[in-house]
């Protein structure tokens, strides 16, 4: 996995609340066997028009927005496990996601593959998120180190709680298999003693 | 202080807590479909780590699959690459597949209950978020990541932190036409759906006690659409009859042995919940859903809410509805009845005893699919399939079918469809689809009528008329 410590970038703001992850990746884009490619087809119907035709009033396909931050509404990524919600994301360029809510799986997946999520409170969310739509050209600081996230120019700031274990993973590039793998004796001692 | 049945299955799974991190997890039953996995197999492959319980492992297709023509090649190139796939991984691997045409193949967590493979006081994991519909039997089940598939394949445990706990209690008795899925729409409907983000739920009460295992599974299915990871019910006589004799459950001997076990497991009278709930069954009618998300449901008989948030508002405009109107008369023309929701044969003994003697109404197009291959066989058995046939109806064969719309099963765009299923996002069941999840009560009667009526209304009146 690759690792995460600090980010600095221009965000993009999707001021929409209870995105699910049929609507980061559409169940019909799930058929592929591998993890690559997936982010040609994120938020697919609402980046293009039934008939194929750009829609120019979404977000992502707005000039004026750019960089590797997604700031989204309240509640994202509920629905379901689809960790395809996650390759989209990363595979389309974002490093990092902020909400004041996330759904568990998606939370989940996401630090499984290197993509931060920063949960915030709604206050600072919809402050950032309409400073950003007035200043596009804002620049966010992510600092996984110390748990914060910045718009200096904006003057806002904002601690965020993450899971050590999970700081710890992303901040070296480890992932959970490596840790379980090495742990296999133990696995085995517990099946030999089940209690059930 | 007492043990709440979650606390006591996840305490007996854990192998070790890691200090000041999360826990690795004994996992007893993994189940995978053809979606959700591949990516998986792959990473073992390229890491060079091989499976290492592959006799704990079942696996199914079922969310890809066409439901006519089971029996001929899939003509979606994609799509029939994808179950290539599984087969391969699973031969190769020595894992057991019920694949297309089995006799056992079916929607995951339809199958494998109706197997025996669920089991009370179990830990399942499956890559798909409805795996909580197995908590119905006092099992530990919830949907993970594709990583985490790779992690189970890998050590057969997961890393883990343990969820909060939740109690939803349900007590008094239920109207005449309120099934369980009216009974779950109806707690999220209240909650909202994050309420059980970061929690696992259990579900007590009188009401949830006296519902049938396939009742019990429609209810701890959408757990995950209030944001629960999973939910649970006691284990109870009910849950043991429903067990033994099964394929894979256990016999004889080993089978009391194993009921002695699951009797302990039921919530201690003095346990703690993180959270509780409390509803009264009497305050339950038929439900529908009018927006995008699972927790915008009404009883039949209210009007839509008015509320003023940016969020409503997107949702009410996709789903061309309005603030304060009613859904009765809505004319509909599509009813789904599948779903490994309400794919049961109880769910089409209930959709058949409403539609014998009448037609489906000629605007509707209505799919009925069954959640497995012995459902379907049990259909044909008790005859219901003849009564289906005889309204138009069509019965396809099993599958996941509309409820993800991957398959050739789509709704067309801007159309309303009744569905049984479990969500009711934007273009769930198709590009520009619109949702309403019902019963599948309410859906056989919007199939008749060609549009939603007030089914308590209707089954009031019906029942003075034999009375009188």
């Amino acid at each position: 996995m690759e690792k995460f410590t600090t980010l600095q970038s221009r965000a993009i703001p999707l001021h929409i609340e209870n995105v699910d992850t049929d609507q980061i990746i559409p169940a019909r884009f799930l058929k592929a066997t591998d993890r690559k490619g997936f982010g040609d087809n994120v938020f697919r119907d609402w980046r293009y028009h039934k008939d194929g035709t750009i829609n120019h009033d979404f977000v992502l396909n707005d000039p004026k927005f750019t960089g590797s931050i997604l700031v989204a509404g309240d509640n994202f990524g509920c629905g379901s496990s689809r960790e395809h919600a996650a390759w989209a994301i990363t595979d389309f360029g974002f490093k990092v996601v902020v909400s004041s809510f996330f759904a568990d799986i998606f939370k989940g997946n996401a630090l499984n593959n290197g993509l931060l999520p920063i949960q915030v409170t709604e206050t600072f969310l919809e402050t950032l998120l309409t400073q950003i739509e007035k200043h596009p050209e804002t620049i966010i600081e992510v600092n996984l180190e110390n748990q914060t996230i910045e718009a200096k120019d904006l003057g806002l700031s904002s601690h965020f709680e993450i899971d050590p274990y999970k700081k710890t993973c992303l901040i070296n590039g480890y992932d959970d298999i490596d840790y379980l793998v090495n742990n296999i004796k133990l696995i085995e001692a517990f099946e030999s003693q089940k209690t059930y | 202080m007492g043990k709440t049945l979650f606390d006591k299955v996840w305490d007996s799974h854990v192998v070790n807590t890691i200090e000041n991190g999360p826990q690795i997890l004994y996992i007893d039953k993994h189940l995978i479909h053809e979606v959700t996995s591949p990516q998986a197999f792959n990473e073992l492959e390229d890491r060079g780590i091989p499976i290492l319980r592959p006799d704990q492992i079942v696996a199914t297709a079922d969310h890809n699959t066409p439901t006519q023509d089971q029996d001929q090649p899939i003509k979606d190139e994609l799509s029939r690459k994808q179950l290539a796939q599984l087969s391969e991984n699973c031969k190769k691997n020595n894992i057991t597949l019920y694949e297309l045409g089995h006799q056992y193949n079916g929607i995951v967590h339809v199958m494998a209950p109706e197997l025996g493979v669920t089991q009370p006081g179990m830990t399942m994991v499956c890559g798909d978020s409805h795996t909580s519909t197995h908590g119905a039997f006092g099992a530990i089940a919830f949907g993970i990541g594709t990583s985490q598939v790779a992690q189970v394949f890998a050590s057969q445990c997961l890393l883990l932190k343990k969820p909060k706990s939740l109690r939803v209690t349900v007590n008094g008795n239920l109207n005449y036409g309120v099934l369980p899925k009216d009974v779950i729409l109806y707690i999220i409907s209240k909650l909202g759906t994050n309420s059980g983000t970061g929690y696992f739920c259990e579900y007590a009460g009188n009401v949830f006690e006296e519902m049938s295992m396939e009742g019990r599974m429609t209810v701890c299915n959408m757990s995950i659409e209030m944001g629960a990871r999973g939910g649970m019910i006691a284990p109870d006589q009910t849950t043991f009859d429903y067990v033994e004799g099964r394929e894979f459950a256990p016999k004889g001997d080993a089978f009391d042995e194993k009921v002695a076990y699951w009797k302990t497991l039921p919530t201690d009278a003095d346990a703690q919940f993180d959270k509780e709930y409390h509803f009264d069954a009497q305050d339950i009618e038929p439900m529908v859903t009018y927006g995008t998300n699972p927790g915008m449901g009404i009883k039949i008989s209210e009007y839509i809410p008015e509320v003023s948030d940016a969020s409503f508002e997107k949702s009410l405009k996709y789903m061309n509805f309005k603030k304060g109107e009613s859904l009765i008369n809505k004319p509909i023309n599509f009813v789904f009845i599948g779903s490994c929701t309400n794919s049961r044969i109880e769910d089409f003994r209930v959709a058949a005893n409403y539609i014998k003697g009448k037609k489906k109404a000629d605007n509707v197009t209505a799919w009925l699919v069954p959640g497995s291959k012995q459902v379907e066989a049990q259909i044909i058995q008790e005859g219901l399939k003849t009564v289906f046939e005889d309204a138009g109806f069509e019965l396809r064969q099993p599958g996941c079918s509309a409820c993800l719309a991957m398959n050739d099963d789509k709704i067309p765009q801007g159309e309303y469809c009744v569905s049984t299923s479990n969500r009711n996002f934007e273009g769930r069941q198709g590009q520009g689809s619109r949702t309403i999840l019902a019963s599948p009560l309410v859906a056989a009667a919007t199939a008749v009528e060609g549009k939603i009526i007030d089914i308590a209304k209707q089954l009031a009146s019906a029942s003075s008329a034999l009375i009188n």
